[in-house]
């Protein structure tokens, strides 16, 4: 006969650990792309995405952790209201970049035109 | 945990010390006005999580409502009124206040070694009327959150102080700045800001018949009746858990500030006229002293509430508590939305390009 409820419980401290440290890791690569990415638009970008994802993350594993109590209820509330405003704050930002005429930054090499590549195939 | 030398808690507070400092030496270096705002908002934040590992939570609380949210929207504000850049200060004055600084950091840290350790049972506020609060709350007032009923209670006075303090700083911006009471007609603007706005907007090609505030406005209307949801359980959950007054106002106003910056000036001018944020000021500061007048027509002292019920004194401390506490609702949040309105009527409604 298996004891299922001490199993559970391992388990369920393994999936809350889980989540916390994949929302972790999440911020951290949020934070490195704020850090490394070369404009504005780039690192608005990762820290957004990152930011929402990793925040619910870690909050869902705080609620796996917690429990059916009252504190995973009031944590789910902040996670909706995190899951609401963090993706607007973005857009906020950004669309103010974008109003005030922030052009994002585009690639540095300039592609050939289709015109000259083709002549120059023509050549060789 | 009780093994290690250093328990979780040192390691956090020591890790949020070292933050603050590092924001406190960034605001002091930086001169763009703009990243100063945001980093005085950082620095609250800092604060309050700081707080709240000292178990302070209602200054905590107090200090996240605050400081990291209404004084950055004023200072915004002001920020607005003013230039995006400050001077770089002369060489001379840098070193004069820094010798000053140092100065009082070095004796404020000398005083630190007179002051009773964090949590020290025998402490002078632990000890004396710290210690009888403790033991009578429960009995005389009947709150589990004794820091509202120290706060609205037993020094009722200086709340009541604090509320006419919060009067008084409205006021004085009130007659400073102005309210915008006389409408559509802008005071004479910065010419600094004209010229600027004149300047972006040649460069920007804009849209106007597109509205890109779509999405914040979808997201406003969602979120703003439940932040004043929110702040009136905060105003009346006090008793039980942190907030009360203070903060459910600031709560209140920064839900009508959010408000005016997504949807614009004249529709808040019109959801909440101005005439009624200058009666608010007052009334707030009314209800409070009224409470004490009634008290003292009862037959008690002023502001002691076991007269406002004959047969019983702790429900008749709840009922005094819940009035003041609704007067220093009122009064916080009417000034805090009297000086919003004073700043926004100095400059004429702001464009996006303006940011």
């Amino acid at each position: 006969m298996i004891e299922w409820a001490p199993i559970l419980e391992v388990l369920r401290h393994g999936t809350a650990g889980a989540f916390m440290l994949v929302g972790a890791l999440f911020m951290l690569i949020g934070s490195s792309g704020v850090l490394r990415l070369p404009d504005f638009y780039t690192r608005i970008h990762a820290a957004g995405i990152t930011d929402t994802l990793a925040t619910v993350l870690l909050l869902a594993g705080m609620m796996i952790e917690a429990g059916f109590t009252q504190t995973s209820a009031k944590l789910a509330l902040v996670g909706i209201f995190l899951f609401l405003t963090s993706p607007t704050a973005t857009h906020a930002v950004a669309n103010a970049a974008h109003k005030a005429g922030l052009k994002p930054r585009l690639g540095t090499v300039e592609p050939p035109h289709p015109r000259d590549v083709d002549l120059n195939e023509e050549k060789s | 945990m009780s093994d290690l030398p250093i328990d979780i808690f040192t390691i956090i507070d020591l890790i949020i010390m070292s933050m603050l400092l590092v924001v406190g030496i960034a605001l002091v270096r930086l001169n763009n006005l703009f990243a100063v705002v945001m980093l005085y908002g950082v620095y609250s934040l800092l604060a309050a999580i700081w707080f709240v590992s000292l178990d302070a939570v209602d200054v905590a609380f107090t200090e996240a409502a605050v400081g990291a949210g209404i004084s950055t929207v004023l200072m915004l504000g002001a920020m607005l009124l003013t230039s995006r850049e400050a001077d770089p200060t002369p060489v001379l004055r840098r070193w004069t206040s820094f010798l000053i600084v140092a100065a009082t950091g070095a004796a404020l840290f000398y005083a630190t070694l007179d002051m009773p350790s964090f949590g020290d049972a025998a402490s002078p506020a632990n000890s004396y009327v710290g210690l009888q609060y403790m033991h009578h709350t429960i009995s005389e007032i009947g709150m589990p959150n004794v820091v509202t009923a120290v706060l609205a209670s037993y020094r009722g006075y200086d709340t009541f102080g604090e509320t006419v303090v919060v009067l008084t700083a409205g006021l004085g911006v009130m007659l400073i700045l102005g309210i915008g009471v006389s409408g559509g007609q802008a005071a004479p603007s910065a010419p600094e800001v004209q010229s600027k706005t004149a300047k972006k907007s040649k460069d920007v090609s804009v849209k106007s018949t597109e509205n890109h505030h779509i999405v914040l406005q979808v997201i406003a209307k969602m979120l703003i009746p439940i932040i004043v949801l929110y702040a009136l359980y905060v105003q009346f959950h006090g008793d039980f858990g942190p907030g009360g007054g203070f903060q459910a106002g600031v709560i209140l106003a920064s839900a009508v500030i959010l408000y005016s910056l997504i949807f614009g000036m004249e529709e808040t001018r019109r959801a909440i006229p101005p005439r009624f944020v200058q009666i608010g000021t007052a009334l707030g500061v009314l209800i409070y002293g009224g409470t004490g007048i009634v008290t003292l027509a009862l037959g008690g002292k002023f502001l002691d509430y076991n007269v406002l019920n004959a047969h019983d004194p702790v429900h008749g401390q709840h009922l005094g508590i819940m009035f003041v506490e609704i007067g220093v609702l009122v009064t916080v949040a009417s000034v805090m939305l009297a000086i919003y309105y004073g700043f926004a009527a100095r400059y004429r409604e702001l464009k996006d390009q303006d940011w």
